[in-house]
């Protein structure tokens, strides 16, 4: 993103638990700062040092050590790539429960540490439900060897929900045990396109009622982000231009019986909403062109110029106002893009501000006006993408004080001398 | 000068969706449970057609299949896409070599009459490129393959082909039979009425 830099000096690459121990150690009793790093795909700059944190890069562990046919379970190193883990089990006719455009660089470890959502969240749960087991070295050294393939255990407290989503600040994840479902045997992709966000709301409601267990995602994007996709990397429109457009998928495991559910949910979007214009995917290959066009708006406007990447959790109904919004605050400005995509199943907007170049100024216009908005609407103010350096002083516009208070006592009981991630997270 | 068109279409493995596996006893590949749809060229075939109809070169597009019961599907697919009428040769559960099908083709040639055969320049299954070539043998057709680029003018069909050497332009006349390269085209998206519409049409 080019957005955080630091000034470290030095990356370490270690590959088993036991050098990971003999750093933390190391460091924990000098004192030193670490800063974990996976993929370094983070949106919020929480794998980048803010000073001269020691970057400790787990791309070296990257083995996959078992796979548990019986249970669907894969245990795998911390710095395994998600698409290389994908790839793997994939022989076995599995697949990873989550997925998200940083698929080829993101690692799993680092998915875990971030409590990563992505696209198939509606369909497959979040990683604290995944996530089987952890292994964890803590920052003075000490390993939790948490690595069950249990699917129940109900024995004290489930520590390993603190590691997920913890960003790097109790402790470094060395490896992962993770549930994963079978890949599906039908895959089913549409997109509409509608003339209002209340129409992409509604659909987003009907699919969850009318395609139930087959319906694997449901992500919209707005037709700024279309137009500068298809502009950006020269695709045509593949449907009429519409205000609003929502990609549905199903995965299942009969095509005769996804294809007549599917249709006669067609059939009655078409009865019951305002359809601009609608295509459904014949082949994996129009599968993947319809995809992209959702899964590039991020890269599409990163590599437009300079972005400003806000991630809300709002009432679904209410989602797109926050755009509407913005964009009245930022009439004045000559400059400014505004694009807004999502989850919508999940109520999960990507608000994005783009301009020529990064400004003071900018910012100030965009915070806290928009944690303000978020938060009086009880939302959050960061869904998937965590707190890193970026929202660090922000958090409060989601969370009380008295969880703040608690979340820092978790980490000085975990973390006393306070060297990982530091300036980050609490 | 307005042609009918007939394009020959398969039902064949879907290969951007699965990888293709050779079964236990090495007679074939594995179509139990794997997605199936229009293959990858033949798409590529209808589309070319459609667009030969759009610049009002055609008058009429017919699709047609020569395989099992399901290969409906793939008919309803080029009808949902524009053509404007489909003939299924339903050959049930008998798997044919491409001189089969080519026979098979002929006759069909023979009924409708088109000036024009489009079809993909092999299926993504079989691979063979060998239906669209023993078609215009049979029928004493001229015939152009690996087709990139395809232009019609005063009853001649001009066309550019891909070949190792390089790339290729050859005229024909009327009637004749082209397969289509991966070049071609890009195959529409169907639009989500003409899919409902096409899934009602009766055969």
């Amino acid at each position: 993103m080019g957005r955080y830099q630091g000034d470290s000096t030095c990356v370490l690459f270690p590959t088993t638990v036991d050098q990971v121990q003999q750093l933390l150690k190391y460091c924990n009793d000098k004192r030193i700062a670490v800063c974990p790093q996976g993929g370094n795909t983070g949106l919020v700059g929480g794998s980048v040092p803010v000073y001269d944190e020691i970057i400790i890069s787990m791309e070296k562990m990257n083995s996959i050590r078992k796979f548990d046919e019986a249970s669907g379970v894969v245990i795998s190193d911390a710095g395994v790539v998600l698409q290389d883990l994908d790839q793997y089990l994939s022989d076995y006719g599995y697949t990873v429960p989550i997925d998200l455009g940083a698929k080829g660089s993101c690692q799993i470890g680092g998915n875990v540490a971030t409590n990563a959502g992505g696209l198939r969240l509606l369909r497959y749960g979040s990683l604290h439900g995944t996530v089987l087991g952890l292994e964890v070295v803590l920052p003075d050294g000490r390993v939790i060897n948490g690595l069950k393939t249990l699917r129940k255990d109900n024995t004290g407290y489930d520590l390993k929900q603190l590691f997920i989503g913890s960003e790097g600040s109790l402790g470094i994840i060395t490896g992962v045990s993770l549930l994963c479902p079978p890949v599906p045997k039908s895959i089913k992709v549409a997109l509409f396109g509608l003339s209002s966000f209340k129409d992409a709301v509604l659909i987003q409601q009907k699919a969850k009622l009318q395609l139930q267990e087959i319906l694997s995602a449901c992500e919209f994007f707005d037709n700024s982000s279309m137009k500068l996709v298809c502009e950006h990397f020269n695709v045509k429109e593949p449907i009429e231009d519409s205000s609003i457009y929502v990609l549905i998928e199903t995965r299942g495991s009969n095509d005769d019986h996804d294809t007549s559910k599917l249709n006669s949910f067609l059939e009655n979007m078409y009865e019951e909403c305002d359809i601009i214009d609608g295509t459904v995917a014949e082949s994996g290959s129009q599968m993947k062109a319809i995809w992209f066009l959702r899964e590039s708006i991020a890269s599409a406007i990163s590599e437009s110029g300079a972005t400003y990447k806000y991630d809300f959790s709002l009432p679904t109904p209410e989602m797109y106002s926050i755009v509407d919004a913005v964009r009245k605050e930022l009439s004045n400005y000559p400059d400014p893009n505004v694009y807004g995509y999502g989850h919508i199943g999940d109520g999960n907007i990507h608000l994005n501000i783009m301009a020529k170049e990064y400004s003071e100024d900018l910012q100030n216009k965009l915070e806290p006006f928009v944690y303000e908005y978020t938060s009086n609407f009880n939302g959050s103010i960061s869904a998937e993408h965590g707190i890193g350096q970026m929202k660090a002083d922000h958090i409060h516009y989601s969370k009380s004080e008295i969880e703040l208070e608690i979340m820092k006592n978790i980490k000085q009981i975990f973390d006393r001398n306070g060297i990982m991630n530091p300036y980050k997270v609490i | 000068m307005a042609y009918r068109v007939l394009v020959a279409c398969k039902h064949a493995i879907d290969l951007s969706t699965v990888k293709i596996r050779i079964k236990p006893d090495k007679l074939g590949v594995v179509t139990q449970g794997v997605k199936m749809g229009i293959a990858y060229f033949d798409e590529l075939a209808v589309e070319e057609a459609l667009r030969l109809k759009e610049k009002g070169v055609a008058s009429e597009v017919i699709a047609v299949s020569v395989g099992p019961a399901d290969a409906q599907k793939t008919l309803r697919h080029a009808l949902a896409m524009g053509a404007d009428s489909a003939v299924h040769v339903n050959t049930g559960d008998v798997e044919l070599a491409p001189l089969q099908v080519a026979k098979a083709l002929r006759e069909i040639v023979r009924e409708v009459e088109p000036q024009l055969v489009l079809t993909g320049k092999q299926a993504t299954d079989g691979d063979y490129s060998q239906t669209g070539q023993m078609l215009a043998g049979m029928l004493d057709w001229p015939q152009a393959t690996q087709a990139a680029e395809l232009n019609v003018e005063n009853d001649s069909v001009k066309v550019v082909r891909e070949t190792d050497a390089g790339l290729e332009t050859i005229s024909m006349n009327i009637p004749a039979v082209v397969t289509a390269g991966l070049r071609l085209n890009e195959a529409r998206l169907v639009k989500m009425p003409n899919i409902m519409k096409a899934k009602k049409e009766e055969n």
